[in-house]
């Protein structure tokens, strides 16, 4: 299960940041100027409960011993924390963009998201940046958890890895 | 003492009318900057600046002396929609955070009778200062039901994007090269 979680959400954090990266360069007149962004929120929306289950999931179940040294350990645990935290924190800012003119947020056409009653004056604005610079900050972190598995299995030459993609070894 | 007096009241009310400065009366919200781009060439898209002041001073008897400064908050824009707000006040249009206000200041006033004038003036806009014409009309003046005295007008003039360098005006493509702007301006005497 917390394999399936972890590439599910991999697959759709991957998803997210390279249409978010892509949709922005968009001319007015290009024809995914409207669908791109329409399914970059669909996403986000349905990513909401995945990551909020992965949470939960996190909360209730035990977490693997770490192995090296004590800032390698230290530095493993901030980068997963915050591999969890700032996509929350994406969807939300996204959220808070899409919203910010009082209208609802559809998703996939099936239901509405409602928007918040915040009048926070240029919303917009604010919650646009910080949504900006949560998904550079998630690249940067994305790279620490990346380098950290390529790690493990090259120099550590231990199972993390081949753990993760289900094949071998226990996640220790 | 009193035939003194008697003649300065006449000397006063015989002297030719003085210029009047008003405020524009942004508090109360009786003016508006409205502006209007055509959409794909298929409808007109409205919007307006929400924050503004200025002030205008006005001479019935000389009216080229007339004089109007506007000040205007460019971020308070609304096109009543917050993600197109957020794209207008970006750098490829507006570029409020480098350019957060523009200014209108008249350098002339030219009478056309009929309440009509042609208002000539300087626009900063992105940084960029234009001469720009209004065409004017005047909509009404007199004392209003609270003790003070209020003078309206309307005017109208098309802005061309490319002009204030609007480096992705041209994304909108050829049917939004020209941006309408139409004012709407109560002024309180001071």
């Amino acid at each position: 299960m917390t394999l399936i979680l972890h590439w599910l959400l991999a697959l759709g954090i991957a998803l997210m940041l390279g249409l978010g990266l892509w949709m922005v360069r968009l001319d007015y007149y290009h024809p995914l100027y409207q669908a791109l962004p329409a399914l970059h929120r669909d996403l986000g929306l349905l990513l909401a409960p995945l990551l909020l289950f992965r949470l939960l999931w996190r909360g209730f179940n035990a977490r693997p011993e770490l192995a090296g040294a004590r800032w390698e350990k230290g530095l493993a645990r901030f980068v997963q924390a915050m591999l969890l935290v700032v996509p929350i924190l994406m969807v939300v800012s996204g959220y808070l963009v899409s919203t910010a003119d009082g209208r609802p947020v559809s998703v996939l056409g099936l239901f509405e998201v409602p928007a918040p009653r915040l009048e926070i004056e240029r919303l917009e604005d604010k919650a646009g940046a910080v949504h900006a610079w949560l998904g550079y900050l998630l690249l940067g972190l994305i790279g620490l958890h990346v380098a950290g598995a390529l790690k493990h299995h090259f120099r550590d030459r231990d199972t993390t890895l081949t753990a993760m993609l289900g094949m071998k070894g226990d996640i220790r | 003492m009193i035939r003194m007096s008697l003649v300065l009241l006449f000397l006063l009310t015989a002297l030719p009318v003085l210029a009047v400065d008003y405020e524009i009366d942004t508090k109360g919200a009786h003016a508006f900057i409205e502006f209007r781009i055509k959409h794909l060439g298929y409808s007109w898209l409205l919007g307006r600046f929400n924050r503004f002041e200025g002030d205008f001073s006005y001479d019935a008897k000389h009216p080229e002396r007339n004089r109007v400064k506007v000040v205007i908050d460019v971020a308070s824009l609304d096109s009543n929609h917050a993600v197109r707000d957020k794209h207008l006040r970006s750098a490829r249009f507006f570029d409020v955070k480098q350019y957060p206000e523009a200014q209108f200041v008249s350098t002339g006033w030219q009478d056309l009778g009929n309440g009509k004038a042609k208002l000539t003036g300087e626009l900063t806009l992105r940084g960029i200062t234009k001469p720009v014409t209004i065409d004017v009309s005047d909509v009404g003046h007199g004392p209003d039901p609270w003790g003070g005295y209020r003078r309206g007008f309307e005017g109208t003039t098309t802005l061309k994007l490319s002009d204030w360098k609007m480096k992705e005006a041209k994304i909108l493509g050829p049917a939004a090269e020209e941006i309408i702007v139409y004012l709407s301006i109560e002024g309180i005497r001071k």
